[in-house]
């Protein structure tokens, strides 16, 4: 199956009913399998008239109690900044799928990652999984749904053009074996509820729209109760809950997968596409008795930095491999710092690096 | 002494009085004939979903004791169109100054207006950027000082009610905030209309545009201004073009019927 096709159908699989979007290339296919797909399932398809247009219908959509998905590229990510940061505020869950390309065109590229992080004003948590086949561009849709509904915040899936266009074998699993998530909706009556309570570093359960519960999403710094408030403890106390719901949850919500980690001196560490190239590296090093291995991060943010450290703490290198000029890496290398050597191993060429490539990166650091 | 409370303090927000808005703004008007209008409709707040994007208009859904959204310079129809299509058993109205309807939000209100979706767009057309301290808007009329035009608007205004009515919308008229009768039955109209329904009322900002493009800051200077270029829809038909320039026409525009929006696969005959 197409990998943008793939996301469609995990999308599906996760209880995905609303979907809005706006065309460019290369994430057109997931929009047109929507449209196909989404009204004979009881959802709603629409194209807006820009992206903007696609991150306020679905964050509109979520609040409404739908369970909701806009997938973009690039430059349409741009756009969406605005609205994850409104998403993140009023903790409306919501998954957003970027297929990465190059500027203008739709070359291979890495060069998101910290616009998946960082895109929006003022302080927030992303969740940002990576895929690096088509199974997993389904797999991780599914995982996407679950992530923003237990912790009501934007999630992204970061695809790529390889991945989003190639075709590749998709198992899906039977209904029963899937897990899904669906958020929490409160038992309270109006007089008690209150919108924006929660326990210490979690989400605050949801009250469906039209029931008097008279909820106020607002973008502005607000109390439990929704109230709009400018006093610093509020502030204080509502931002700590809704980056803490993310950040304390961290070694919850961060996977990685290691390959031949347990005698290597070099490991690899990969995210997205470039997974592909280095996991043949590993191998090509390994049929030289090189002692090199690979940690893959599932999850890119929030950074899986107890599975990095433990890495730095027990090779003599680590090869950062990735799409673009150089930027996960710099998240590595705060990780590693006095605990290993970091090499780069980045290029923004349009292409994804050749195992040969990496491979002898490997042999110098072996020198 | 006896306090005599509005049975409307009903559908207020507990606990945001007084409201922020500056003295002598219209947008305390506009809230009360809303609050007039559901009242005498009989309408209840619990099953409304009201939406503000950013500036002073946007304020008021905050201060009604409904669901709301609140807070992104805009983006109030695509939110708005998301409910719908999830929840098209809600009643949605949104409140926007000329700004937000009008500058930022522009492409959303003509696509909104030619999808005929389903909801009530009430903008309060205060002739400025008021809530950033006064500078000239797509309403701003040509030749005022504003912030930004020191030395006059070199732009014509927008006539916002044409725009939607060619994009496509089936209920709109204009009032101002001295025709209260007219406004109240403006807004009922449109709460009563399926489809998409503009009601536009101009109103004074006394602070800003009051100050900086008529010279006045009295609430009352402002109010006669747009009194004097008021005329009805009637009236401005006999009018020459050249008559017409620099006037707020006001009237209903439109109202008719046509299927409403329900996603992009499927359309709703009503």
């Amino acid at each position: 199956m197409l990998g943008n096709y793939a996301v469609v159908e995990g999308a599906l699989a996760a209880g995905c009913d609303f979907f809005a979007g706006y065309p460019i290339t290369p994430a057109n296919e997931i929009s047109e399998r929507m449209s196909q797909r989404l009204p004979k399932v009881g959802g709603n398809f629409v194209q807006g008239e820009d992206e903007l247009f696609s991150i306020y219908a679905v964050i509109g959509a979520s609040l409404a109690g739908a369970k909701t998905m806009t997938a973009t590229a690039s430059a349409g990510f741009n756009y969406m900044q605005e609205g994850i940061g409104y998403a993140s505020a009023v903790e409306a869950p919501c998954v957003i799928v970027d297929v990465q390309r190059t500027r203008g065109e739709n070359y291979a590229t890495q060069a998101d990652v910290m616009q998946m992080r960082w895109g929006a004003s003022g302080d927030y948590e992303i969740i940002c999984l990576a895929p690096s086949s088509v199974q997993e561009l389904f797999d991780y849709t599914i995982q996407a749904f679950n992530l923003a509904e237990e912790f009501r915040n934007p999630v992204i899936v970061m695809s790529e053009t390889t991945i989003a266009l190639m075709r590749e074998r998709l198992e899906i699993p039977s209904i029963e074996e899937i897990k899904v998530y669906n958020r929490k909706y409160t038992n309270l009556s109006p007089a008690d509820y209150q919108p924006f309570k929660a326990e210490k570093n979690s989400a605050p359960e949801f009250a469906p729209l039209g029931k008097g519960y008279h909820t106020l999403y607002s973008i502005n710094p607000h109390d439990e109760r929704g109230g709009i408030d400018w006093e610093p403890e509020v502030f204080d106390r509502l931002y700590q809950r809704i980056t803490g719901k993310i950040r304390e949850n961290r070694d919850k919500i961060c996977q990685t997968e290691s390959y031949h980690l347990d005698d290597a001196s070099i490991v690899l560490i990969a995210y997205g596409s470039e997974v592909r190239p280095a996991l043949d590296a590993v191998k090509m090093a390994r049929d030289k008795r090189l002692k090199v291995g690979l940690l893959k991060l599932v999850t890119v943010w929030p950074v899986p930095e107890t599975q990095i450290r433990q890495v730095a703490e027990n090779v003599r290198t680590v090869i950062v491999v990735e799409m673009n000029i150089g930027k996960y890496a710099i998240e590595i290398e705060r990780l590693c710092r006095g605990l290993c050597q970091v090499v780069r191993v980045t290029k923004n060429r349009g292409l994804v690096h050749f195992p040969e490539e990496i491979y002898q990166v490997i042999k110098e650091v072996e020198r | 002494m006896k306090v005599l409370i509005s049975p409307q303090r009903r559908y207020i927000r507990k606990g945001y009085l007084p409201h922020s808005f500056c003295p002598g703004c219209g947008c305390g008007q506009v809230l009360n004939f809303f609050l007039r209008a559901i009242d005498e409709l009989k309408l209840e707040l619990d099953s409304m979903v009201v939406i503000g994007g950013v500036g002073c208009t946007a304020r008021i859904p905050v201060y009604l004791n409904a669901d709301a959204l609140h807070g992104v310079h805009g983006r109030t129809l695509p939110w708005a169109t998301g409910i719908k299509l999830h929840r098209p058993d809600l009643k949605v109205v949104i409140f926007a100054g000329d700004g937000d309807a009008a500058s930022i939000g522009g492409n959303h209100l003509i696509h909104a207006a030619r999808r005929n979706l389903d909801v009530t767009v009430v903008v309060v057309n205060n002739l400025n950027f008021a809530m950033t301290g006064g500078q000239v808007a797509p309403g701003t009329p040509s030749g005022l000082i504003t912030m930004t035009t020191p030395y006059g608007n070199c732009e014509p205004p927008l006539d916002l009610c044409q725009l939607v009515v060619e994009a496509g919308a089936t209920y709109v008229s204009r009032w101002t905030t001295t025709k209260a009768p007219q406004a109240i039955r403006a807004l009922k109209k449109a709460l009563q209309h399926r489809g998409f329904s503009l009601v536009e009322i101009i109103s004074q900002c006394p602070t800003y545009f009051g100050r900086y493009a008529l010279g006045s800051g009295r609430t009352d200077s402002v109010l006669r201004w747009i009194e004097e270029r008021s005329v009805t829809l009637a009236q401005a038909q006999k009018l020459s073009e050249e008559e017409r320039a620099g006037k707020f026409i006001l009237g209903e525009f439109i109202k008719t019927k046509r299927p409403i929006y329900a996603g992009t696969t499927l359309c709703v005959k009503d």
